[in-house]
């Protein structure tokens, strides 16, 4: 374990907990603050984010400070000067109801003011309340995690310095320090800022950068002289100035958000001795801090407009960003053995710490880290550039007002499909995954809007990053046909003489299949819940290809080779090959016009592939889809794509094919037909059967799950994925609102839904279904709920909408005996 | 009254000096600035009297255009206008120090108070109050721990090996004071706005001749040694006192 | 090279200061008597000066001022506190000695001062008074002398030092320092930090802008060790440094260590001296 702050300690102790014994702790500070963020963490917790998994994460960790006698709850309240950001207040009420952070509610000014006396109320119009909210001792927590894992035979060395990792056959084998050499077989990086460098001497890259977060302590404030303990008072964050104001003893501590991005690099951050104070407590830097300085003058005119309370500390503080404001946690695809545990905050850190050690044991943890797992990048977003230029653009988000849609404005551009230039000609507009660019609809569309009568979003907040060209397209497609840019597509193939043992392990549907076929299958956990989701096409006895998302792929790609068994590799044509998706009635049409390859349903029945001649071009076809229409994906090499997509567009005019955008492909076209997602309906808190997509037969052979899997098929469900229809969109101010995912399913009085396990229902997708003429839901409900005509409601920005559970399981909405994909 | 303060801008070291490569400057790229802690108390000592008894207070420094922070620093604690006499950053000897400084001075002249620190932080050179004084004419006293103006004359203060001496000289003076001679305020919010937009005069400088040229710097030997362990915790008392009474101090 | 060295009496810096003109050449000695006037004293070492090639006094407060004016008097520059000359290369401290400069001192006579403890003191040699030309300027000069109002054991010259620091937490927590200082018949001391805070008055401070001690042990309790702070410790014959900390700064510096929470451990060495004492 390299690393002393709050990470390093509380992942040492749960990992003795585990049943580790042979532990060992460097730091190359000395305890308990080692010099790192943690020791200048300004230590306060808000429960409520959006995130399900950084909620759940923070709400462990509360309950482990509050276990361990560290946590002191003093209620925080979100203020709001703006109409803008009350309605994100209402917004994060329903996150609270949807994650289960209960007790909150929205405050007037005046009982803002009762709350916190010291504040100017007349600057604000509302808050959110959380009376959970909590101020901890992050150093005497870390603490008490490394002292219980000494007690169970952790050795610990502060004041040690890493000098070197030494990795052998791609295997992490000893750390080198100062002090001498530590043998080791699993090495853990939480090393917070210095992380990119300590991975850096193994060959691994852990792709965050410090970055400055500002704050000032200022005092003796007169209110707080007869405190009896560090704070009394509620803390108060100015969301819309990206500030909070905290009591701290006798001093009110003022942090900021707000300032200019001032990224450090890791290799440059001064040693113990070369700081003024501590490594991560650099200069202040005023200039930075004039505005903000003056933004919290306004709001607690009281103690700093006070000429006698004096600034008496100051620190430009260096923290951790990443390029999506998520943690790096898990074993690193570079090198087995080493593992991140890094860009995680004080209110996450005990539940991280939990989580990775469960993962390390068990393989797997209790909280799902999908989102943080650091696998999760491509190349192209690890490099220096694309994380700086994504911390910067992040960090003035940390109190920032996030669309669940809203695209990042920097670093775009990196990876581009080879028909990019024709979609820009025909207006796309471009959202980004996993560093592609991906038209999510095309303007050129617009005039369909018109053919079709697609209605716009009244509400500006729904039609942010929205348009109703993509029902449009979507409708077009049921009409005629549509192709789709699906370049961004994970594509490896599993090799070698032992590759359907490693594709038979890891996927739970039976792979033992004849060439030709393309099988879609759950990935899943060793507790049997959703690792992932893909399709699998049997190349040869030796060859299985691996078609997967784009935005999971690499995490998949990391699971596969996690599973090799020396007879098997893995060759990745990710950037070697792209793919068109060709779907609607027409699609055959269009097809057999390019191609005089057998196309027929006899010929090319669903679910399998074959290579089909366009031009002189090899193109393998694919005939799945996930839109649920007749059609297939075409793969080429990337050299061939452009060719090919004039070739479809050409052949496609007669027959009045439209470009169409990720927002069918995703949303409108997947929900219409109730095919999950992962990450949406599937993730590791949710099993096969509660998802209901146990209609296949259960292989004889081992694969990962497969007890748990068997167990959850044996047992009732409590909870089953339902698709559900609002019936009233207008609000009590007679606007129709239409909810984009997250939100909680509640009774029809709006009291919280919860499962036998415990787990809240939420919606997990949302979006229209224009074929059938409603807003579409999907959400896990308990068996009482889970009943078709029933009547719930959502809860969106604070008000109730009525919705009906239409279907229970997985039967589509849209052509529900899935006449279409086999016509 | 009209005070002038004479202020310079100078690292906050850590635990150790580290050289730019050089040797003609310390590292700075970690460290913050402040202004020496004589000058600290020096600026406040101004402000008080200034509060007491109405007028302006005038902070100077000469350095570089960086400089312009400690002087907001100084306003921030009430210092009322800044004068920057702007170099290119490197070191100005106390010669050609104590004449810009005059030069300045003689621009903004009645003063009836020019406070500097007894020697900067860094290159304690003990001499630029003085020569300012001698150019300017003006009595000065140096190292004061105790400042009371007494109508047109000033009573000072200073340490003399446990007992102190008093000087009563006529204003105008120049007076060069020692930490300790108050504590300093911190600044207050309003303090620190109110500092932005104080006026502050920039006068640029180029460096004339050095008669005391810096050639090199040098890390004293010494850094880096190590101290013998008595031991750990409470338990080390034992050895502790044994250690005591072997230096005959027990 | 004939150097005018001007000495106080019975001044252990004074006869250091004369070691070092020795070796610049030939030594004459002066002193002045009466009260403190530095700008009269300073006209008084200048008349003497006219054919001396080096002007050398200690730096110390009274050394450092002198020279000053006599460099202002004559426009010529001043090195204070120098520690070596070789040709016309001077070394000198900065930061309290925390950093070593190496200059050229242009200019004649060659002013200087000689930085305290660096040289072995000279035997004492024939020394000449100078006196105050009759129109000397004594605007400036020492009216009374006054008791300083700190009590205790002057913290300059204490032959035992304990300081707290930062460590120590709040000025209530300085009653375990002050026990064991009692003990000792020491003098309490402390860190710039402290002083800044409130906790202690500045008579306390031991630093480069505070007191330089020149105890035989200082025991230094939860300070870091800031150059600043080492400044005016190092004058000690042994430092202990008792700190949670065991790689800061003041380790590099100390002769002795104690690794551990001040808080424990100086109670314990006052309750071992009890003991020990009984």
């Amino acid at each position: 374990m390299i690393g002393g702050g709050i990470v390093g300690n509380s992942l040492l102790g749960h990992l003795a907990e585990l049943g580790w014994r042979d532990l060992v702790q460097l730091d190359k500070g000395p305890f308990p603050n080692p010099g790192g963020s943690t020791g200048h963490a300004s230590n306060f917790i808000f429960p409520v984010d959006h995130s399900k998994e950084m909620t759940q994460l923070t709400f462990d960790s509360m309950r482990q400070y509050k276990e361990a006698g560290t946590l002191i709850e003093c209620g925080g309240i979100e203020v709001a000067r703006t109409e803008e950001r009350m309605e994100e207040l209402r917004r994060r009420m329903a996150s609270a109801k949807a994650w289960g952070v209960d007790g909150v509610k929205l405050v007037t000014p005046a009982e803002v003011k009762e709350l916190v006396p010291f504040i100017e109320e007349s600057v604000i119009i509302g808050g959110f309340y959380t009376p959970s909210v909590a101020v901890v001792d992050s150093l005497r927590f870390g603490t008490i995690m490394r002292e219980r894992a000494q007690e169970l035979g952790a050795q610990v060395f502060p004041n040690t310095e890493v000098l070197g990792i030494d990795v052998e056959d791609g295997r992490v084998k000893r750390v080198r320090t100062n002090r001498g050499d530590v043998e080791a077989e699993v090495v853990v990086i939480a090393c917070g800022v210095w992380s990119p460098r300590i991975a850096q001497m193994a060959g691994a890259s852990i792709p965050l950068t410090p970055a400055v977060h500002q704050m000032i302590d200022v005092g003796p404030v007169p209110r707080f002289l007869s405190s009896k303990s560090a704070i009394e008072f509620p803390i108060v964050r100015d969301m819309d100035t990206n500030m909070y104001e905290r009591q701290d003893g006798q001093g009110l501590e003022v942090g900021s958000y707000a300032h200019r991005p001032i990224l450090h690099e890791p290799d440059e951050i001064p040693s113990i001795e070369e700081a003024s104070l501590t490594p991560t407590e650099l200069p202040f830097t005023q200039e930075d801090f004039e505005l903000q300085l003056e933004h919290a003058l306004e709001l607690v005119p009281e103690i700093l407009g006070d000429e006698s309370v004096g600034i008496k500390y100051a620190i430009n503080g260096l923290l951790s960003l990443t390029p999506d404001g998520l943690p790096l946690l898990g074993e690193t695809p570079e090198v087995k053995g080493l593992w991140s545990a890094a860009a995680v905050w004080v209110k996450e850190g005990p539940g991280v710490g939990r989580a990775v050690a469960e993962w390390m044991t068990r393989g797997e943890s209790e909280i799902d880290l999908q989102s943080s797992d650091i696998a999760r990048f491509y190349d192209e977003q690890k490099t220096s550039e694309n994380v700086k230029a994504r911390a910067s653009e992040g960090f003035n988000k940390t109190y920032g007002i996030v669309h669940p849609a809203e695209q990042w404005a920097s670093s775009r551009g990196v990876r581009v499909s080879p028909f990019h230039e024709r979609e820009k000609q025909l207006g796309a507009v471009f959202y980004e995954a996993a560093a592609w660019e991906r038209p999510h609809w095309y303007e050129s569309n617009a005039k369909l809007v018109d053919d079709y009568d697609v209605q716009p979003r009244e509400h500006e907040w729904d039609a942010r990053w929205w348009s109703p060209n993509i029902n449009a397209e979507h409708l077009a497609m049921r009409e005629r046909a549509a192709m789709f840019d699906l370049t961004a597509f994970s594509i490896f193939d599993v090799k070698g003489p032992g590759a359907l043992d490693v594709v038979q392990k890891v996927s739970a549907r039976q792979m033992n299949v004849p060439s030709g076929r393309v099988i879609y299958t759950p990935v899943l956990t060793p507790s049997g819940g959703f690792k992932s989701d893909l399709t699998i096409m049997k190349m040869d006895d030796e060859t299985f290809r691996v078609v997967t998302g784009g935005a999971h792929g690499m995490a998949d790609k990391k699971w596969f080779a996690d599973h090799l068994n020396g007879e098997a590799h893995i060759d990745d044509l990710t950037s070697k090959q792209t793919t068109i998706g060709l779907w609607g009635p027409r699609a055959r049409d269009i097809l057999a016009s390019l191609t005089s390859d057998d196309v027929s349903n006899e010929g090319f029945p669903f679910s399998t592939w074959k290579n089909v001649d366009i031009d002189g071009m090899q193109v393998l076809a694919s005939r799945i889809s996930y839109v649920g229409d007749l059609g297939w994906e075409l793969y080429v090499p990337m050299a061939d794509g452009e060719k090919l997509w004039d070739a479809v567009w050409e052949a496609g005019q007669a027959h009045g094919i439209v470009p169409a955008g990720i927002g069918v492909y995703g949303t409108t076209g997947r929900l219409e037909k109730a095919y999950r997602a992962f990450g949406f309906e599937l993730d590791a808190d949710y099993t096969v059967v509660e998802a209901d997509m146990a209609w296949w037969k259960v292989k004889n052979e081992e694969f990962v799950g497969k007890e748990a899997h068997v167990a959850h098929r044996a047992a009732e469900p409590v909870a089953r994925l339902c698709t559900l229809t609002i019936d009233d969109h207008v609000s009590k101010s007679g606007m129709k609102r239409y909810p984009l995912g997250r939100e909680p399913i509640v009774t029809p009085d709006g009291a919280p839904i919860v499962d036998a396990h415990g787990r809240r229902s939420y919606v997990t997708s949302a979006g229209a279904g224009p074929s059938i003429g409603k807003h579409i839901l999907m959400s896990y409900l308990p068996p009482e709920h889970a009943v078709e005509g029933k009547q719930l409601a959502v809860e969106y920005m604070h008000e109730l909408y009525p919705v009906t559970v239409a279907i229970v399981g997985s039967k589509p909405p849209f052509d529900p005996e899935n006449e279409r994909i086999r016509a | 009254m009209r005070v002038l303060v004479c202020v310079k801008r100078v690292p906050i070291t850590g635990g150790k000096m580290v050289l730019t490569a050089d040797e003609q400057a310390l590292e700075t790229r970690h460290l913050g600035f402040t202004i020496s802690p004589h000058e600290e108390c020096g600026v406040e000592e101004a402000v008080r009297l200034v509060e007491a008894n109405g007028g302006e207070t005038v902070v100077l420094t000469l350095g570089p255009a960086e400089a312009e922070e400690q002087l907001r620093d100084c306003m921030a604690i009430g210092a009322d206008r800044g004068i920057l006499l702007r170099t290119d950053g490197g070191d100005w000897d106390a010669q050609s120090t104590a004449a810009a400084i005059v030069d300045a001075i003689r621009g903004e002249e009645p003063f009836d108070l020019i406070l500097f620190g007894n020697e900067s932080a860094d290159t304690g050179n003990y001499q630029v109050g003085i020569r300012v004084a001698h150019a300017l004419g003006l009595p000065v006293v140096n190292g004061l721990k105790k400042i009371e103006l007494q109508g047109d004359q000033v009573r000072c203060e200073r340490d003399a090996g446990g007992t102190r001496d008093v000087y009563v000289v006529p204003t105008p003076a120049v007076l060069s004071v020692l930490e300790g001679l108050n504590l300093p305020r911190y600044p207050s919010v309003p303090g620190r706005l109110r500092a932005k937009s104080k006026p502050l005069a920039v006068v640029e400088l180029a460096r004339p001749e050095q008669k005391l040229e810096k050639l090199r710097l040098v890390v004293p030997p010494g850094q880096g040694k190590q101290a013998e362990i008595l031991g750990e915790g409470a338990a080390a008392a034992p050895k502790v006192v044994e250690l005591m009474q072997q230096l005959g101090v027990a | 090279m004939s150097v005018l060295v001007f000495v106080e009496p019975e001044d252990e810096l004074s006869l250091q200061a004369l070691a070092l003109a020795r070796t610049l050449g030939e030594v004459r000695a002066v002193s002045i008597e009466g009260a403190y006037a530095p700008a009269a004293w300073a006209q008084a070492l200048v008349e003497a000066a006219t054919d001396a090639e080096a002007i050398v006094a200690a730096g110390s407060d009274r050394g450092n001022e002198l020279l000053a004016h006599v460099a202002a008097r004559l426009d010529q520059p001043f090195a204070a506190n120098v520690t070596a000359v070789a040709g016309d290369t001077v070394t000198r401290i900065r930061w309290g000695g925390s950093l070593i400069e190496e200059a050229r001192l242009h200019g004649s006579p060659r002013i200087l001062t000689v930085a305290p403890h660096t040289q072995p003191a000279a035997e004492p040699v024939a020394v000449q008074q100078l006196s105050l030309a009759a129109d000397a300027d004594t605007t400036v000069r020492v009216l009374e002398t006054v008791a300083e109002s700190s009590g205790g054991v002057s913290l300059r010259d204490a032959k035992v030092v304990v300081s707290g620091g930062r460590g120590v937490g709040s000025s209530e927590a300085f009653a375990i320092i002050e026990e064991l200082a009692g003990l000792l018949g020491a003098a309490v001391g402390c860190s710039r930090v402290v002083t800044s805070a409130g906790w202690r008055p500045h008579t306390d401070q031991v630093g480069q802008t505070g007191t330089k001690i020149s105890a035989d042990l200082y025991v230094a309790c939860g300070i870091s060790g800031a150059t600043q702070h080492i400044a005016g410790a190092k004058g000690a014959k042994k430092i202990l440094a008792i700190n949670s900390d065991p790689e800061a700064p003041i380790f590099s510096t100390a002769d002795y260590a104690v690794v551990g929470d001040l808080h424990e451990i100086v109670p314990a060495i006052s309750a071992e001296l009890r003991r020990v004492r009984s």
